[in-house]
């Protein structure tokens, strides 16, 4: 049986206010366990919830560059359940009156654009951080950290749009990116500032009603994104294959095994009895206050790609990798101002720097090359002080050192050979020890200039300025 | 006690409250009590009626994002009934 994959996503992210969603706790990350708490998000009996504003502000942002229609008026409900991690026995979520409806982005995959629609946009406070009592050296007990408790969220979920592990990869990554221009977010997937669950589910192609979905948790990066939905859908293909029914459950992504599987069922299902806040009073987006945000928005990745492909004419395949971050882009464009060669900037980025980042997990904002850097070495190349080989290697020094190119280049020696009597001489040497392979090449075989060539680099230990050494080798061979 | 409308077991559940059998009978009865008060609400025309969510006709109450730290760390902790190594002890979950 052929099936077709339907798959929506809920992704949960942390809005980058200095202080939490109810109180004035700091929400900055790393702090030691339950430093940042205080009555209120602790649940203490007879404290009140009041709204920070710039909360707000990001949500409406956050639509804004979803697409979304920010609703005039939005209301907070209490989800009530018990777990250690949320002290107060409920959650201040939005049910009813979400901040935000229907919005989309814009994927790509394969070449093929796609609009992936987006449900609802809804703010809530985030739950603490629960510790197996094993890690704390105590089995039999668990431990909580409040810190988180109380961070402002914009949860944002997908129309079940999505229609294979690929997509929802880039829709997550658009989506990332978006946010990140949008300036609401760290959107850090490993410091958990972005969350991401899966609904997944099977249909015979063709058929019009949904399967039974399960609902995937604790995936916590893109390439997991895509690893735990493949897995998931193998393993429903084959429930449905063996004529067995797949059975509606929150399952487990284990990254380690690369495994799913499903969550301990609660004792009960669950009932979360919704009910408006009655600690908070409604909240009104006027479309003043709307427009002066709208204004505030800055350039969003799609526009970016397109300004960068018109501006600078670059492939737009180049483009689409400059965009990825905000910061990223920035590097792009803060080089290309102090060396105006787009696509020579361009390679360089894609290729040398990405590459040094990637093996060392490192984001562009922790580059030790800075634009400046970059582009003196790229000068070095056009000034002819060194070739573009010699370049990668002051690159990866420069990349480990910190230090620049031009002091580099001087310590190692590295300076082309740009005095032709010197490789005159250098190039004579080469004929008159391959006599033969001269006299071929002087009765027509050309092919024999990469051999010279290469024994001339080889006498230079690669020094020798190439463009210098071609001529020279055509104008004693035809002579 | 159960009725139609309601398992009282089950909202003790919820509310992770142990009754006691006399509890659940005396608890039943005035949950039924509750039920048809609000049966007699129900049969009130609300139609064109707002819902109220908040009693007092206020909106876009807001404070400034600012971050203010009322009392040092590990002062909450330390009014907890079980806690160690800076966090809350709870009983162990799953």
């Amino acid at each position: 049986m052929k099936y077709e994959v339907v798959i929506g996503l809920e992704v949960h992210v942390q809005l980058k206010t200095l202080s939490k969603i109810f109180c004035s706790c700091s929400t900055e990350f790393g702090r030691p366990p339950n430093a940042n708490t205080c009555p209120i998000c602790l649940g203490m009996p007879g404290v009140l919830p009041v709204m920070n504003k710039k909360v707000v502000e990001y949500a409406i942002k956050a639509c804004l560059a979803t697409h979304c229609e920010v609703q005039t008026t939005s209301r907070f409900a209490r989800k009530n359940f018990f777990y250690p991690d949320m002290p107060k026995g409920y959650q201040i979520t939005q049910f009813e009156l979400p901040i935000g409806l229907n919005g989309y982005i814009n994927i790509e995959t394969d070449g093929t654009p796609k609009k992936i629609g987006l449900t609802r946009i809804h703010l809530e406070e985030d739950a603490g951080k629960s510790i197996h009592g094993e890690n704390l050296g105590r089995p039999g007990r668990s431990y909580v950290d409040y810190n988180r408790t109380g961070v402002p969220l914009v949860e944002i979920v997908s129309e079940p749009d999505l229609r294979s592990p690929a997509e929802a990869r880039e829709y997550l990554a658009q989506l990332k990116a978006i946010l990140d221009y949008a300036e609401v977010s760290d959107v850090n997937m490993e410091e958990g500032s972005l969350r991401c669950d899966a609904n997944v589910s099977l249909r015979p192609v063709g058929q019009a009603e949904f399967g039974t979905r399960t609902e995937l948790k604790n995936i916590n990066s893109f390439k997991f994104v895509q690893k735990a939905l493949e897995y998931e859908i193998e393993r429903q293909a084959k429930v449905l294959n063996q004529g067995d029914k797949v059975v509606q459950e929150t399952r487990l992504y284990d990254s380690d095994k690369g495994v799913t599987f499903p969550m301990r069922s609660k004792e009960e299902a669950h009932d979360y009895r919704y009910f408006p806040e009655p600690d908070l009073v409604p909240t009104v987006c006027d479309a003043a206050w709307i427009d002066s945000i709208r204004q505030s928005l800055p350039e969003m990745p799609e526009a970016k790609r397109d300004r960068f492909v018109s501006a600078y004419e670059i492939p737009e395949y180049d483009a689409g990798v400059l965009i990825t971050s905000k910061a990223l882009a920035d590097y792009f464009e803060t080089s290309v101002k102090l060396l105006n060669k787009p696509k020579t900037v361009s390679n360089w980025i894609m290729g040398d720097l990405l590459k040094e980042l990637k093996n060392d997990d490192k984001e562009i904002d922790e580059c030790p090359v800075t634009p400046e850097r970059l582009t003196d070495l790229l000068k070095l190349i056009d000034d002819g002080t060194i070739s573009g080989k010699m370049a990668k290697t002051v690159f990866e020094d420069m990349y480990q050192s910190g230090k620049p190119p031009a002091e580099i280049v001087k310590a190692k020696g590295l300076t082309q050979i740009t005095d032709e009597s010197a490789l005159a001489k250098m190039v004579e040497d080469v004929i008159a020890a391959n006599p033969g392979q001269a006299e071929d090449f002087k009765n027509g075989k050309d092919k024999l200039m990469g051999f010279f060539v290469g024994q001339v680099m080889q006498a230079s230990k690669g020094q020798a300025n190439p463009a210098l050494v071609n001529k020279l080798i055509k104008e004693k061979l035809s002579s | 006690m159960s009725s139609d409308s309601f398992d009282i077991e089950k909202i003790a559940l919820l509310a992770r409250l142990k009754l006691t059998e006399e509890e659940q009978l005396r608890l039943g009865r005035q949950f039924e009590g509750i039920l048809q008060h609000i049966d007699q609400l129900n049969q009130l025309d609300t139609e064109n009626v707002e819902p109220t969510s908040h009693v007092l006709p206020l909106q876009n109450v807001f404070r400034e994002d600012e971050v203010k730290t009322l009392f040092e760390d590990g002062k909450y902790l330390s009014l907890a009934p079980r806690q160690d190594k800076d966090h809350y002890e709870v009983p162990q979950i799953i």
